[in-house]
């Protein structure tokens, strides 16, 4: 199956290829988020889908090193470089870029014999007081994610939607209602603290985001005081207070210890009213740090690339649109090849995205 | 237009009846008449106009968009909605689109009535070129959440998540009335202005009683043992009909029937009209529609077909005979008797109407002939006999053997109950028999819209007729969740071929169908259809070829009907 596979793909791979393993550079000998344990390992972020354990070396940009850190163990041997600083591999030029996706997320840009790739990684273009902005980088090859890349994916601005939070959560307090965010525990989680007004009562993390806040607290970024949550914590806060938490906490009973709440996921699923009524969720904030198709669309522009590659989402659309549009466009497969469409299961999983078990505390 | 979508808004974010209620109350309380009654009509479900098709729609919202049309069908695969995707996909200003001044997002707040006068009812009929204008114009005024509701509006597909039994609940709140009187006032009249509102919600009686049917009083299933219904003293069994509810109206003003989604049906069954002739001024009966030659039974499909009809000619009046057969009398002589117990109104029904409706009794096979003939009321109008039962046991016996007699089961109504209105728990009971059950074959798949939109849900199920598969049903429903997310992926991965958003799939999955009966048909193809079907589970315990063959579902067929 791997050779007609990489057969098939091998017009695509010369300076990247894909082969088991994941994304390969041959020529440097390193792999872009390995699917499986290598010997080198250059990590464009530390979401579960991108950082794997067990390889023997990584390498990421120094501002996420902490935050590898707490994924990788204590073990990992984890190098860091600065971003825009160009090194070499085995003679291949290789450079790291703010990805814009959370803290210390990274595009890598790979040179070699005069040809140029970059690989986003996940990314956004919207601000983001926790990270690094996008930075676009000229390139021949541009890889992108597609995972909000339809074109009914247009994200409002954040300050309008930190306005509606803000507004929901004194709405809460005002009535005396625990309020809980719902959003992934590494990056989401940061990112919508930074949103929120202290003034209005007091924030509380789940120990899964808690983790994280420190971690990126430890990088030195600047996030409003959160609270671990105490033991006895019905109407924490009288009842002001607001818990951040990931998704998977709403499903069990660790829930249930707050007493009257009112619930609100964050993601940028949260767009669609289906997604909102099949998930249950009777309130959607719409926050993502994956771009929207316009940006998306921008960011292929900016590149100056002809040829795209398109992998994680809406591939195949995305792949022939740009096809129309003039470039050379094809589909990058991810580690679950067969179906490209983000489907239900899809949706879930990134609402889920490196989302731990809620721990006990 | 702004209200309204508010409204549309609050009522889809919540599941709270009583924040629903608040909501609708709050709505009708505040806008004026002409608007509530335009609000009103699309909240109940009216028949509403298409004034745009949804394909010139998408069209014109494509190009406002610049995007290729391939692009929006795909965007609207993905979210299962088109009101939806239309309204993500326009640019929040219109800046590009040729004529019209600028924006006026005020023009929102425009009434209700109005608006709907102007952006939908009026573009009826209207050239293409006129259309597109008032469509881009309209973009123009409207903000995004509005769009939706509009864009579902224009295209005469705007469903609410309301009853009306919640509707009524709230004007009834607004207007201090009953809820019932609402419901009863809602039934009969059509509310299309602002005089219609208004005496709708007033507190004199009003001009629309002449036709007016009661509301529908549902039974509920039986989900418990029948024993723990008490004493057997206390009840009566008649038949369950497949058939179709209806009231017949017979007053002064003349005479209608009614269906349960409150169409008039009169059309649609001429010779039921002219043999309501007969009764006594003053009655409204309630029963079944049922189509029936003189010797049999016809399946429900046929009398479907009819009831569709805007007017039958002389072929089906003969073809497919209906007769009504009645269960109760909810007006006698003028007077409202509801409240009196089922078993003096039964008392009085069968003075009214003398003859009972008899079935071919168990087993198939023997054959009683029914009257029905040359349209006297003694041929067209019957009434439901009791089915005789001393114990529960007795009446289990003879909901076994109710398939064969060409009904569902047994109603169980309390002999001192009322004609309440909806489905209150506790006097009816629907004691349907235990639906018939073979395993087949998944043999297409189709994505799901709304809540299941994304997903393969919509499946059409097979048997084996030889090596080949024959669609047999088409079911939507009776899997969990779960289940239909780890279906849908063995659906993508086992899919064969795919014409436009149907895939047709290798045969791996195995279902437990379950269904209320089967008769012949000339529409599919196996010759045969099944009545209700429905998932009852899915057999990963099964390969597909322990799955049911043509000829299970034949000798199921004869067996049941004797042909």
């Amino acid at each position: 199956m791997w050779a007609t596979f990489l057969e098939a793909h091998q017009a695509v791979s010369d300076l990247l290829e894909i082969n088991p393993n994941g994304l390969y550079c041959p020529a440097g000998n390193f792999y872009i988020d390995p699917w499986r344990q290598v010997s080198h390992a250059v990590i464009t972020h530390a979401h579960a889908d991108h950082a794997r354990p067990g390889s023997e070396r990584y390498l990421c940009a120094s501002s996420g090193k902490h935050v590898l850190r707490t994924r990788m163990g204590n073990n990992a041997t984890i190098n860091t470089v600065r971003y825009g600083e160009r090194f070499s591999i085995h003679g291949v030029d290789v450079s790291l870029h703010p990805a814009g996706h959370l803290l210390g997320s990274s595009q890598v840009r790979v040179s070699h014999r005069g040809v140029t790739w970059v690989v986003t990684g996940d990314y956004k273009l919207q601000h983001d007081s926790t990270c690094e902005c996008f930075e676009s980088v000229p390139c021949d090859v541009f890889v992108t994610e597609s995972t909000f890349g339809l074109p009914v994916y247009r994200w409002p601005e954040p300050a309008t939607v930190a306005d509606e939070i803000n507004t929901w959560w004194r709405a809460n307090a005002d009535a005396g209602c625990t309020s809980v965010l719902l959003s992934y525990a590494l990056g989401k989680a940061q990112r919508v603290a930074s949103l929120l007004d202290p003034s209005i009562g007091p924030i509380y993390g789940h120990g899964a985001v808690m983790k994280l806040v420190e971690a990126y607290r430890a990088s030195g970024v600047r996030l409003p005081p959160i609270d671990r949550i105490p033991p006895r914590s019905r109407k924490i806060g009288g009842g002001r207070g607001i818990v951040i938490a990931p998704p998977s906490a709403a499903a069990t009973n660790w829930i249930n210890r707050f007493g009257e709440t009112s619930i609100a996921m964050v993601s940028g699923w949260m767009l669609l009213r289906g997604v909102r009524r099949r998930r249950g969720f009777p309130k959607g904030f719409i926050l993502s740090d994956h771009v929207d198709y316009p940006d998306l669309m921008q960011a292929v522009k900016a590149s100056g690339a002809q040829r795209v590659l398109v992998t994680h989402g809406f591939t195949d659309i995305v792949a022939r649109l740009l096809t129309e549009r003039g470039y050379q466009a094809e589909i990058l497969p991810t580690r679950f090849i067969g179906e490209e469409r983000p489907d239900r299961s899809a949706v879930d999983k990134n609402l889920e995205d490196d989302m731990q078990s809620p721990e006990s505390e | 237009m702004q209200r309204f979508s508010d409204l549309y808004w609050k009522l889809d974010s919540t599941t709270s009846t009583n924040q629903k209620v608040a909501a609708l109350r709050d709505y009708f309380g505040s806008v004026p008449p002409q608007d509530a009654a335009c609000a009103l009509s699309v909240l109940c479900g009216a028949k509403q106009v298409r004034a745009i098709s949804t394909r010139l729609l998408r069209e014109w919202a494509a190009e406002a968009a610049e995007l290729p049309l391939w692009l929006v069908e795909e965007s609207y695969a993905h979210v299962g909605d088109l009101a939806e995707t239309l309204a993500l996909i326009l640019p929040e200003q219109l800046t590009n689109l040729s004529g019209g001044s600028g924006t006026t997002a005020d023009q929102s707040s425009l009434s209700l009535s109005h608006f709907m006068h102007e952006t939908v009812i009026d573009l009826k009929g209207k050239p293409d070129v006129y259309k597109r204008q008032k469509v881009e114009e309209t973009w123009r005024r409207l903000k995004p959440r509005e769009r939706i509701v509009w864009h579902k509006l224009v295209t005469g597909g705007c469903r609410v998540g309301v009853s009306r039994t919640l509707v009524a609940r709230a004007l009834a709140e607004l207007s201090g009335l009953e809820p019932t009187t609402l419901a009863e006032r809602m039934m009969a009249a059509t509310i299309e202005t602002a005089e219609d509102f208004q005496s709708l919600i007033s507190t004199e009686p009003t001009s629309v009683d002449g036709l007016r049917p009661y509301p529908f009083f549902l039974a509920s299933p039986m989900s418990g043992e029948v024993h723990e219904l008490g004493s057997i003293t206390e009840w009566q069994a008649e038949w369950k009909w497949d058939g179709m509810r209806a009231q017949i109206v017979r007053r002064s003003a003349g005479i209608s029937i009614w269906s349960r989604g409150e169409e008039q049906m009169n059309d649609a069954f001429p010779e039921i009209v002219n043999a309501a002739e007969s009764l006594p001024d003053g009655t409204v009966l309630d029963g079944e529609l049922l189509a029936a030659l003189p010797n049999n039974l016809l399946p429900f499909s046929m009398l479907s077909k009819r009831a569709s009809r805007k007017r039958v000619g002389k072929k089906i009046l003969t073809e497919i005979p209906a007769v009504f057969v009645a269960y109760d009398l909810l007006e006698a002589h003028g007077k409202d008797i509801r409240s009196e117990p089922i078993s003096f109104r039964r008392k009085e029904l069968l003075a009214i109407v003398p003859t009972g409706f008899e079935k071919r009794p168990a087993p198939a096979g023997g054959v009683v002939k029914l009257k029905v003939g040359n349209g006297n009321t003694n041929d067209r109008l019957f009434h439901s006999p009791l089915v005789p039962g001393g114990t529960w046991d007795e009446l289990g016996c003879a909901r076994q053997n109710a398939r064969y007699r060409g009904v569902e089961g047994l109603m169980l109504k309390r002999t001192t109950s009322s004609y309440a209105h909806g489905r209150q728990r506790g006097d009816w009971w629907k004691w349907k028999v235990e639906p018939l059950e073979i395993d087949a074959v998944l043999h297409y798949a189709q994505a799901g819209h709304g809540r299941r939109a994304g997903l393969h849900t919509d499946y059409t199920l097979g048997v084996w007729d030889g090596n080949q598969l024959v669609t047999i049903a088409k079911a939507y429903s009776g899997l969990t969740d779960e289940e239909l997310i780890e279906i849908d992926k063995i659906i993508r991965s086992t899919t064969i071929e795919r014409h436009g958003p149907v895939r047709i799939v290798k045969p791996t999955l195995v279902f437990q169908l379950a269904f209320e009966n089967v008769s012949k048909s000339t529409r599919h193809k196996s010759g045969i259809a099944v009545r209700f079907p429905r998932i009852a589970r899915w057999r990963r315990d099964k390969s597909p070829h322990e799955a049911a063959t043509l000829s299970d579902l034949k000798a199921l067929l004869e067996q049941i009907t004797g042909e």
